[in-house]
């Protein structure tokens, strides 16, 4: 009883992380479905998105979820950025050179903002009250969260399905080579694609702030998740990565009602390293 | 092949590292050997993963997790059981070259990023159970007991022969990378990088011959890791399992060259030589994280063979010396 | 006349795609067998049913009186049995000797390194590449790469020998060199199954000539048959007279 009890009071809370873990995870899975590049700067960019709220609202007083709209752009300019000095060439070297290019945008990232902003926790006092669900608080800021996540999913869907560049994005994961015969400017797509990859982590990193204290390193625990996820929910497949932000979730809410919540990642990693070598394609939407 | 040419490939690099192991012995300086064990430390582990990512071609982005493992293994046996160093250094060897067959047996059927991704999944699940296991010491880790030292003639000496098994680690690692590099062995090894489905066609049997590479690239840094904590006197789990010193070692054994004897090396002395410049120097101490990852960077995007495979593609003679 | 390698009845699909169907054939030991058939016949498909690369659904490969259905390609490598492929497969930041002599140091031979060495550097002149020995493999041109297959497969000292368009992309003369080599590797008494487009050169080297279409077994035969076979004028080679052409200009 007790134990339905205290799982009662700690899967909401897993839930509605888990959209937001989504919406981290679709940035990683997006790029790597795209281009076959897994971004290692992916946590860094993370905690910048984090950042973001942190002087947004801290310092200017904008409003956090108002604050989302200039930290996506940003987050977009700089995943080009990113792109065309770091990846562009790599992009068709063997996986070690991706790996290594884009991890040195990691250190160049954590170098410089350890160096600006060190690495004590930052926290964004901000809330939204709370109310009782049964034996659990939901707390306003991470059900709004979770709301934003899933409109995010939304949009990312209608914007690959719906429109010329989003079509375009998909015609590239499908096959590159084919779809620059086909006069995709290929070039450009997959910049875009990193831009939107990086935008989405900077979101979920700016959402992630308005509930959790963080610093500049709080990014690689959210990265190592997104790989858990892509791996769970398929490559390049927004859907599918929201979905795999939920089973995670849903398994941080469970797990601790019936071992140490310090088993959780031992739990996450192993059951990531399974997933691999059974389903390396993901357990839903395979494609490729 | 001519002889004096095959052996120039081992002599080139015991040279190095007679050099590294002689300069704190010559100036006497303890600091000096600090900076060598750092040196020697790093060559013994790149050169270890360079028989895994330089001869068969995998990218492990967790082979830090041999060295946290059997670190851990070894220590436990020399804190909690009085074994002497050498026993605790076997066992942690053992150990690493354990969970390399039985972690190979598996992971070694994935290819490219994906096989990355699962060396990085392996060592954080490794890290998030060091933290939770009791035998280890969970999230405070282990303590070496100070007396133990004594039995090696107090802290000082104790210290001082570290750096000579270190020394002693370094060429054993040096010499399994030679003749893993130049024997039948190895050049199944080469095949499987270049092409494993051709190289199993010709009848390389490819999962045996990586399962063994990845053994054999796991066993030194386990030893490694035993003595590193022994002289450090304690192990805790964030020291044991750090990613980012699996990516470091990649750096290392990328900017010297992959698949060769002499590239990782001259990488491990030239990166922890850049590195405690940066650590020391004004100006860059505070960015030095940075400042690496733009000369990563650089080599990764201009110079992605490393320093001895561009010399190699420059001047071809040297293919035969540089092995 | 002992049976090296006998094929039973081997079937295999892709999906709906049925790529050979109750493919059957024994190959004594000696003999040169084409294989020719249009564009995805299954000729290649034949070729990874055999060497292990896709095992078949259903049949039976036997080689050296052993059942190897299910092997793997090193195993059958270990066995004897000896490819080249189609689409090149250098490896490419190894030398050309290096290339070879991993077809000697893990062929049914076995050879240490010093023999695979000696080994590697006869065939190598055998084929006509001695003088690019020490060249990186990724430095040849597609004419060297196909002997590079080629030596890798014979430094094996293969019982079996499975060519793959060997003369595919090559100009006439490099044809020529081609076939003379295809000729001497079989006066060393190396039994080969060749897939060949280039008729004129599969009609003169063949013992025997198997016919596939739509991976059907459509025909067996000596050349001559095979060249009067009317399923095969009409699958095939389309004109009826082209056949008794191609014998003749040789």
């Amino acid at each position: 009883m007790q134990q339905i009890t205290l799982l009662l009071t700690s899967l909401p809370d897993g839930i509605l992380l888990g959209f937001v873990y989504g919406v981290a995870a679709m940035g990683l899975t997006l790029i790597w479905g795209v281009m076959n590049v897994i971004n290692l700067a992916h946590g860094p960019i993370i905690a910048l998105g984090m950042f973001g709220t942190f002087f947004l609202f801290i310092r200017l007083g904008i409003n956090p979820y108002l604050g989302l709209v200039p930290i996506a752009i940003a987050g977009l300019l700089l995943g080009v950025v990113i792109y065309f000095t770091a990846v562009h060439r790599v992009i068709n070297a063997p996986h070690l050179s991706s790996l290594l290019a884009t991890f040195s945008v990691n250190m160049i990232i954590i170098g410089l903002a350890t160096a600006a902003l060190t690495t004590s926790p930052y926290n964004v006092d901000f809330s939204l009250g709370g109310f009782k669900l049964g034996s659990a608080t939901i707390l306003g800021t991470r059900l709004v969260a979770a709301l934003i996540a899933i409109l995010v999913t939304g949009a990312l869907y209608l914007f690959l399905y719906r429109t010329r560049p989003g079509k375009f994005i998909r015609a590239v994961t499908n096959n590159r080579a084919a779809a620059e015969l086909m006069g995709v400017p290929s070039t450009r797509i997959l910049a875009l694609s990193f831009g939107l990859g990086t935008m989405l982590a900077a979101v979920s990193g700016a959402l992630i702030a308005t509930f959790f204290p963080f610093n500049i390193l709080s990014g690689g625990g959210y990265e190592l998740k997104s790989f858990v996820i892509g791996v769970l929910g398929g490559l390049g497949n927004p859907i599918g990565a929201l979905i795999g932000g939920l089973i995670l979730g849903v398994l941080e809410g469970i797990i601790p009602t019936f071992m140490e919540t310090s088993w959780v990642p031992v739990i996450e990693f192993g059951l990531f390293v399974v997933i691999l070598l059974v389903r390396p394609k993901g357990l839903f939407g395979a494609k490729k | 092949m001519k002889s004096w040419q095959k052996h120039l490939g081992l002599v080139l690099p015991l040279l190095v590292v007679a050099g590294v192991v002689l300069w704190p012995i010559i100036t006497d300086n303890v600091s000096a050997r600090e900076s060598a064990f750092t040196i020697l430390k790093a060559i013994a582990l790149a050169s270890s993963l360079n028989i895994l990512l330089g001869y068969t071609g995998y990218v492990s982005f967790g082979h830090i997790v041999f060295y946290g493992f059997g670190g851990y293994v070894g220590l436990y046996f020399v804190n909690d059981h009085g074994w002497s160093i050498w026993a605790g250094m076997l066992a942690g060897g053992i150990a690493s070259g354990i969970l390399a067959f039985l972690l190979g047996k598996a992971i070694l059927r994935l290819r490219g990023a994906y096989f990355a991704l699962a060396t990085i999944g392996i060592n954080e699940a490794m890290k998030a159970f060091a933290n939770n296991f009791d035998l280890f010491g969970g999230p405070i880790g282990m303590v070496l007991n100070f007396s133990v030292y004594k039995a090696y003639g107090g802290a000082a000496e104790a210290l001082k022969m570290t750096f000579y098994i270190m020394a002693g680690l370094t060429f054993a690692a040096l010499l399994i990378s030679h003749f893993v590099r130049s024997s039948k062995f190895g050049l199944g090894l080469l095949a499987i990088r270049e092409n494993e489905d051709a190289a199993e066609v010709m009848g390389v049997i490819a999962p045996n011959a990586k399962t063994w590479a990845y053994v054999l690239s796991a066993i030194i840094p386990g030893m490694v890791g035993v003595l590193f904590f022994f002289k450090n006197g304690h192990v805790e789990p964030p020291v044991a399992f750090p990613l980012h010193s699996s990516i470091e070692l990649l750096v290392m054994v990328m900017l010297g060259g992959q698949g060769t004897v002499l590239g990782p090396i001259l990488g491990a002395f030239a990166y922890q030589g850049m590195r405690g410049y940066l650590v020391t120097s004004d100006f860059f101490k505070d960015i030095q994280l940075s400042v690496s990852g733009v000369v990563l960077l650089l080599i990764v995007l201009f110079i992605p063979a490393g320093a001895i495979g561009w010399l190699r593609h420059r001047i071809p003679v040297l293919r035969r010396v540089l092995a | 006349m002992t049976v090296l390698l006998s094929v039973q009845g081997v079937t295999k699909r892709f999906g709906g795609l049925q790529a050979l169907t109750k493919v059957t054939f024994d190959l004594p030991e000696g003999q040169i067998l084409g294989l020719i058939g249009p564009n995805g016949a299954g000729k290649t498909t034949l070729f990874n049913a055999i060497n292990g690369v896709y095992p078949p659904e259903e049949g039976h490969i036997i080689f050296r009186g052993q059942e190897v259905t299910r092997a793997k390609t090193y195993t059958m490598a270990r066995m004897g049995l000896a490819r080249t492929h189609q689409i090149v497969q250098p490896l490419n930041e190894l030398t050309v000797l290096e290339n070879v002599m991993v077809g000697a140091c893990f062929g049914q031979e076995n050879h240490s390194l010093s023999n695979a060495y000696g080994i590697a550097e006869e065939v190598l002149e055998f084929v006509g590449l001695g003088i690019r020995s020490e060249q990186l493999a990724a430095s040849l041109n597609v004419a060297q790469k196909k002997r590079l297959e080629m030596a890798r497969a014979l430094a094996s000292r293969p019982k079996l020998l499975l060519l793959d368009e060997v003369l595919a992309g090559l100009n006439s003369s490099e044809i020529g060199n081609m076939v003379e080599t295809v000729k001497k590797i079989r006066e060393r008494g190396i039994t080969i199954i060749m897939i060949e487009h280039v008729m004129k050169a599969v009609m003169n080297v063949s013992d025997r000539i198997l016919v596939l279409d739509y991976g059907q077994q459509i025909a067996e035969g000596t050349p001559e048959e095979i060249s009067q076979n009317e399923k095969v004028i009409e699958a095939y080679l389309g004109d009826p007279k082209l056949a008794e052409k191609l014998l003749k200009e040789e």
